[in-house]
């Protein structure tokens, strides 16, 4: 059989975004992949440097949709650093509280959508309607299901009350439940076993080398965790345990993001016991001094960077985001070569992305000529106006 | 390792009621503390603008009413109901509601500002 | 006269209209269990109906890469093919059309007809999903057949006979006796329906999320119509086909007895849709020789041995 070229997106029912994979294949083994990314640029680093500083942390939060908790502590965490601003220890905590509680819901989510890509759409339903769980629980504390709004440059702008915490010390029992019996599914089921064991394996040398993060390192060995190695918010106080394992392949992620929901319940315990008392935010500057910072932040899907640059006024002056998913996509080509057109969508899956998160530059490229073409904001925007 | 593990929950869940709730019909009772519809008591209103500065999506305009100071106009379709402007308001004129459900096939009713010449009267003008 | 009643056979009952909408209920049951085990509350009975309409009024789209004949001469074929095969089953008290002794064997040809046919039909579509999935169709075909006329063929042993109203009088008086030798080959032609049918576990050559929707990727409107339907037939035919062989309710119960033994075939199809992923291609073929196989045989041995 001639190799035939398969493209997996920009529209495809496995991809949630749009993004392109063009595939070679020889029957149904695949030869290379060429990943093209950049179909869902938004210009968000752009546009928060329109945006006052209390504003830009809302735009921020709307780069994700599953992590904004994380993008939005990874900007305050930065600009807080810049101002020298002390955040309140009761901050802190609860900043460790939403972020543990984001990273049940994301893997949760993980679990649900690695279901549906290999056809176990029980597992897939009954995920995403646990799911529903934890997001009442941040939805009754924060006020949203999704953009929790609870970071301002400073400390979090809701506290969490007693009746919060005894509403969500019932929801974690439920939960602590039905992740037992969704660990017993997902890595019991044959049918479901078969289809992660040994498909999508990246070694540990590979996952060191292609600058994998998160759960897509630690699945391949890789002993890394940034609340753990380079501890933000209250996690210097917080004893967990990092989640790692050996098996490189989608199977050792399951294991992983399973295990991790089962750590981020016991933080969440620990959290609610030991909330201190105290403020939940001190008052930030409007203007914030000239300066420069870089924050880290252990998204759910792993290592998130934010840059940000201060020129003293209301404005920032640069923002820069490195999402987890663009450190990860190069271990989904690299164990694309020679898996099987069965496992694409898997394999993309696996590393759980989030596109919209990554694309963050246009570039054109002019097939007649051949030309490449980076276009700056106001060439954009005059684009933008002549084809409206 | 076994095969059909989640054969026994597909089955009872066969004889329980369906997690689905038909919204329309069945309401969802809005949890406490839920960001809706952010309202703005116009009399404790002093026309400070730091609504309207603060706001990231740009949906409060700050309107001449024929007083000293400007009001703030709601536009609800621009609102990303984050709650910033309560927040930023010094006299607390502003709270965020529990009503959610503003879907509508217009524009036109989703503005909300304090009438012309009057301090006391909030208007929805739907 | 007999012209015109031949005719209201062919279209009306048991025919065309009568296939086609008990296979749009039987789609309804399947979807509502479904959705049922999985916390849902499912589609309403109308809606598979719904779906035809408005695929019917939908926009008429050939590819440009696709051979326009086989585009459209294929689907309906593929219906015609399904609907010619429930014309061969007895069922609820009235015979088949044109009984003779062997007609299992042709109402088994028309099932693997149309599978052939869904094959071409992806393979002149001019798309590469539609390519890949054509292959998998083929290479699944050698996998379930099989098991399925070897499980097919144990009721037949012990009755006797390849004519299916024969099977089915001696399946209905000795139900008590031969029902439980018969279980094993049940379950095998149980799970070769469901990968004749395309359906999860064996649902590779549809696989949505990882070649859209297969040999169907480039079809739309009408011509989608008419393989959906005939999808809908081949799940009539199969399940009438088991019902027939395995379970003849309807020689007590007459036509109430078919619905309810076609339901019970269709709980069972949806039951196995809703408790396993999707097998790769490959697994599908190794679970087929190294289980189904043996098994369909070690049914056939069993019925040998209880016929003497």
């Amino acid at each position: 059989m001639p190799e035939i070229e398969i493209p997996v997106g920009p529209q495809h029912p496995a991809l949630k975004e749009p993004e392109s994979f063009r595939f070679e294949v020889d029957g149904e083994i695949v030869k290379s992949v060429d990943i093209r990314l950049g179909y869902v640029h938004r210009g968000i680093e752009k546009a928060c440097q329109d945006r006052t500083w209390v504003q830009a942390v809302y735009l921020i939060e709307r780069i994700c949709g599953i992590c904004s908790h994380s993008h939005t502590t990874c900007f305050c965490q930065a600009v807080e650093e810049i101002a020298g601003i002390e955040v309140p220890r009761r901050a802190r905590f609860i900043r460790s509280l939403f972020g543990e509680m984001e990273r049940i819901h994301s893997h949760l989510l993980w679990l649900g959508l690695a279901g549906h890509e290999v056809g176990f759409d029980s597992l897939f339903m009954y995920a995403w309607h646990d799911r529903e769980i934890i997001l009442d629980a941040l939805e009754s504390i924060s006020g949203n299901r999704v953009n929790y709004g609870m970071n301002t440059i400073g400390g979090v702008r809701r506290d969490v009350t007693e009746k919060d915490v005894d509403e969500l010390g019932r929801a974690l029992d439920l939960l602590e439940e039905r992740v037992k019996y969704y660990t017993d599914v997902a890595l019991n089921e044959a049918t479901f076993r078969s289809r992660l064991e040994g498909v999508g394996k990246i070694t540990r040398e590979q996952a060191i080398d292609l600058g994998t993060v998160g759960p897509t390192a630690r699945s391949a060995g890789v002993d890394v965790d940034l609340r753990r190695d380079d501890p933000y918010a209250a996690y210097d106080e917080i004893p967990f345990r990092v989640i790692t394992a050996d098996g490189g392949d989608l199977l050792a992620a399951a294991v992983v993001r399973l295990g991790e929901i089962e750590e981020s319940l016991k933080i969440i315990r620990y959290i609610i016991e030991n909330l201190p008392d105290g403020p939940i935010a001190v008052k930030a500057p409007r203007r914030i001094p000239a300066g420069e910072a870089c924050s880290r932040y252990e998204a759910p899907r792993g290592e998130d960077i934010h840059y940000v640059r201060s020129g003293g006024g209301d404005k920032p002056l640069r923002v820069k985001v490195r999402a987890p998913t663009l450190a990860n996509i190069n271990a989904v080509a690299q164990s694309m070569r020679g898996a099987r057109v069965a496992d694409i969508p898997i394999i993309i899956a696996g590393i759980d992305p989030c596109f919209s998160c990554t694309d963050r530059m246009v570039r054109l490229d002019d097939v007649s000529s051949g030309r490449t073409e980076v276009l700056t904001w106001a060439q954009l925007s005059a684009r933008c106006r002549a084809s409206r | 390792m076994g095969l059909a593990k989640m054969l026994p929950e597909l089955i009872q869940s066969l004889f329980h009621k369906p997690a689905t709730i038909r919204f329309p019909a069945e309401r969802v009772p809005a949890p406490e503390g839920l960001r809706g519809k952010p309202v703005c008591d116009f009399s404790l209103c002093i026309g400070c603008r730091a609504c309207a500065r603060d706001c990231p999506a740009m949906a409060i305009e700050m309107a001449d009413v024929g007083e000293k100071l400007p009001k703030p106009v709601f536009h609800y379709d621009r609102c990303a109901f984050c709650g910033q402007c309560a927040d930023s308001c010094p006299k607390k004129a502003i709270t965020m509601t529990r009503e959610y459900d503003l879907a509508s096939f217009s524009r036109a009713g989703l503005t909300s500002r304090a009438r012309e010449g009057s301090q006391r009267q909030e208007v929805a003008d739907s | 006269m007999d012209f015109l009643a031949d005719l209201f056979k062919l279209l009306v009952f048991p025919g065309f209209l009568f296939v086609v909408n008990f296979g749009l209920f039987l789609e309804w049951v399947d979807r509502k269990i479904y959705a049922r085990m999985q916390h849902r509350v499912g589609p309403p009975w109308y809606q598979p109906w719904l779906d035809t309409i408005k695929l019917f009024t939908k926009e008429d789209v050939i590819p440009e890469k696709a051979n326009p004949f086989m585009f459209t001469f294929l689907p309906v074929l593929d219906l015609a093919a399904a609907v010619t095969a429930f014309l061969y089953l007895p069922f609820g008290g009235f015979s088949s059309v044109n009984p003779f002794p062997g007609d299992l064997v042709v109402v088994v040809f028309f099932l693997t007809l149309s599978t052939l046919l869904l094959f071409l039909i992806g393979w002149y579509s001019g798309s590469p999903f539609g390519r890949v999935g054509s292959l998998r169709a083929v290479t699944q075909f050698l996998a379930y057949e099989v098991p399925l006329v070897l499980s097919l063929l144990t009721p037949a042993l012990l009755a006797g006979s390849w004519s299916i109203s024969t099977i089915k009088i001696v399946m209905a008086q000795n139900l008590s006796r031969f029902l439980p030798v018969t279980l094993l080959a049940l379950a095998v032609s149980l799970l070769s329906l469901q990968g004749k049918l395309l359906r999860v576990p064996f649902d590779a050559p549809e696989a949505e999320t990882e070649i859209v929707a297969g040999p169907l990727t480039e079809y739309t409107g009408r011509r989608l119509a008419f393989i959906r339907l005939a999808e809908r037939a081949e799940l009539v035919v199969g399940a009438g086909l088991i019902s027939n062989l395995f379970l003849p309710f309807d020689k007590v119960l007459g036509m109430l007895g078919f619905f309810v033994s076609c339901v019970v075939v269709v709980f069972g199809l949806s039951v196995l849709r809703a408790s396993f992923a999707r097998l790769r291609i490959e697994d599908t073929t190794l679970i087929s020789w190294k289980y189904l196989i043996p098994f369909s045989a070690l049914g056939m041995a069993l019925a040998i041995m209880v016929r003497g």
